[in-house]
């Protein structure tokens, strides 16, 4: 009897239309003593998508986590989680809110299952409802076969599918990720992703999480670049990259500063020194390439030629080398 | 528990408590400090995973629950109370060969008294462990003042007889009570009681008591201003 009310209370919530059902920040400045981490940020994000917070070590992207998920407070300007004020209803927003965090959260020495279930009646879960809701997350993560096992003979990408599917059992809202693919192997992050492009999609959950991998960014649907606790760029991947225009051009050479001067005299393009090499946009890269091989055969190390990348957004950006 | 037969044992043949100079010899009136110091470690081990837990571990996840700080601090406690009291309640096993005779009624108040004892020291080390960023600070706190407090509570050697100085610091150790309540709840049922001078029941439990409330509200207040 109890369980099925659960149940029921569980299933009408999460179908319950939400008037604003986004993240939306504002003006969100925040300070450790002298250092700014975060100045003045704001972005909206909506549910249904998958907001990637891209940005180098130190960028502020952990602060940022740290607010979003209740574990610092709100110190200057406003966070909204659906239509909720962070500040003041923390208790109601902690009910929306799945969260990943970097370091492992599960506890190694029991079972996955176990983990599921302490964690489950955290929030109020308990019984039947509890353990079909278990069953059927383990069951689309793809680990059900390892549920009686502890959680330290997982492998990394199992046991982090096992936080996703932890962080998911109260049927939250929103899904706040730090740094997920971390740790994980090229096929392993890989699957992770398209998980959380399913839930965004199938589940109209809202994910956003932080990574320092341009990969991972890419496969987000929009990417808020963070660098010195400044947000300095928004929008889709492909969107971002088209700033950047034309065709990229990195070049190693023993002699940079010669080669950068001698370059833009000729050419006419301004490259942008860092720490090893030249970078250089321009339209119609290729004809570039192939005069300025022909031009410097002796300076020239190694010639890269692509499409732009969010990194070299970054660069464009900020000036700084992506690291 | 080495410790107690080493030392006491040592310390047997030129130390008598005074007040009790023919009555049970060091084991005996060592034998109750030893309970308590077995209760201090166990409590305030179950502790230190806090300073861990809360940066990788499964604490991170309650930390962001829709769980009010005070319930988490209640859990810990019990936690760490129910750990060191199985500990405690082992070495009540021992009693009866330092002279102790159980009644029920002494066997009921000791391990009362040994889970009041166990849920203050608990409660302490949280108070601690939750404003540590490393498990090195916590060990220092614990050299500084955890083992000092031991030490102190009349569980080494009573108050009779030592420095004005120092019989007030044990006078204001809150310890003292804990250990003395523990010390009148074992002897209950004995009439030959193995100690000399120390403050009396009620007294002791009052403060023993007290002292479990303000940590609780201590380690409470402490976890809530540290993680939001």
């Amino acid at each position: 009897m109890v369980d099925t009310e659960v149940q029921y209370s569980i299933a009408t919530e999460s179908r319950q239309p939400i008037a604003d059902s986004r993240i939306a920040v504002e003006n969100l400045s925040h300070a450790y003593q002298q250092r700014q981490a975060l100045d003045n940020i704001s972005f909206d994000v909506s549910c249904g998508e998958i907001f990637g917070l891209l940005g180098p070590n130190g960028s502020g992207k952990t602060t940022l986590f740290r607010i979003l998920s209740t574990l610092m407070p709100v110190t200057a300007g406003t966070v909204r989680i659906f239509g909720h004020d962070l500040a003041t209803e923390v208790r109601t927003i902690r009910n929306l809110l799945g969260v990943v965090f970097q370091h492992p959260g599960l506890d190694t020495k029991l079972t996955v299952v176990e983990n599921l279930r302490h964690h489950g009646h955290l929030y109020g879960l308990a019984g039947k409802a509890l353990r079909h809701q278990i069953s059927e997350l383990l069951e689309r993560f793809g680990v059900s076969d390892r549920a009686t096992e502890r959680v330290e003979v997982l492998s990394g990408g199992l046991q982090r599918r096992v936080e996703i599917a932890k962080a998911l059992l109260h049927s939250p809202r929103v899904l706040l990720l730090d740094e997920p693919t971390s740790g994980l192997d090229v096929t392993a992050r890989r699957q992770l992703n398209e998980h959380l492009g399913m839930l965004a999609r199938t589940e109209n959950i809202l994910v956003l999480m932080t990574t320092h991998l341009l990969d991972d960014a890419e496969a987000c649907n929009r990417v808020g670049i963070l660098d010195e606790g400044k947000l300095v760029a928004i929008g889709e991947p492909d969107e971002l990259k088209a700033k950047v225009g034309g065709d990229v051009i990195l070049i190693e050479s023993e002699n940079r500063e010669t080669l950068s001067d001698v370059i833009s005299e000729r050419f006419g393009f301004s490259p942008v020194l860092t720490d090893n090499q030249l970078r250089i946009e321009c339209e119609r890269g290729h004809e570039f390439v192939r005069d300025v091989v022909a031009a410097f055969p002796d300076e020239i190390q190694s010639v890269r030629f692509g499409k732009p990348t969010l990194e070299d957004v970054f660069v464009k950006l900020t000036g700084n080398l992506f690291t | 528990m080495v410790f107690w037969i080493l030392i006491g044992s040592g310390l047997s043949a030129s130390f008598r408590p005074t007040g009790a100079a023919d009555g049970p010899d060091y084991i005996a009136y060592f034998y109750p400090g030893i309970v308590v110091l077995v209760l201090l470690f166990t409590s305030i081990f179950a502790t230190i995973s806090v300073v861990n837990d809360r940066r990788e571990g499964f604490l991170q996840g309650i930390l962001v629950a829709p769980v009010p700080r005070w319930r988490v601090v209640m859990a810990q406690a019990f936690g760490g109370t129910t750990l060191a009291l199985l500990q405690g309640v082992l070495l009540l096993l021992l009693a009866p060969m330092t002279g102790i005779r159980f009644g029920a009624t002494s066997i009921l108040l000791s391990i009362g008294v040994m889970a009041l004892l166990a849920f203050g020291l608990t409660n302490l080390g949280l108070l601690i462990a939750w404003r540590m960023d490393s498990t090195q600070g916590f060990h220092a706190i614990m050299n500084l003042l955890l083992i000092p407090i031991w030490l102190l509570s009349g569980a080494f050697f009573p108050s009779t007889g030592v420095p004005g100085w120092l019989a007030w610091t044990m006078k204001f150790n809150p310890l003292t009570y804990g250990l003395a309540a523990f010390r009148h709840s074992l002897y209950f049922d004995t009439t030959a009681k193995a100690f000399g001078e120390i403050p009396p029941w009620t007294l002791s439990m009052l403060i023993t008591g007290l002292f479990c409330v303000l940590t609780y509200v201590g380690a409470t207040f402490t976890a809530s201003t540290q993680a939001n």
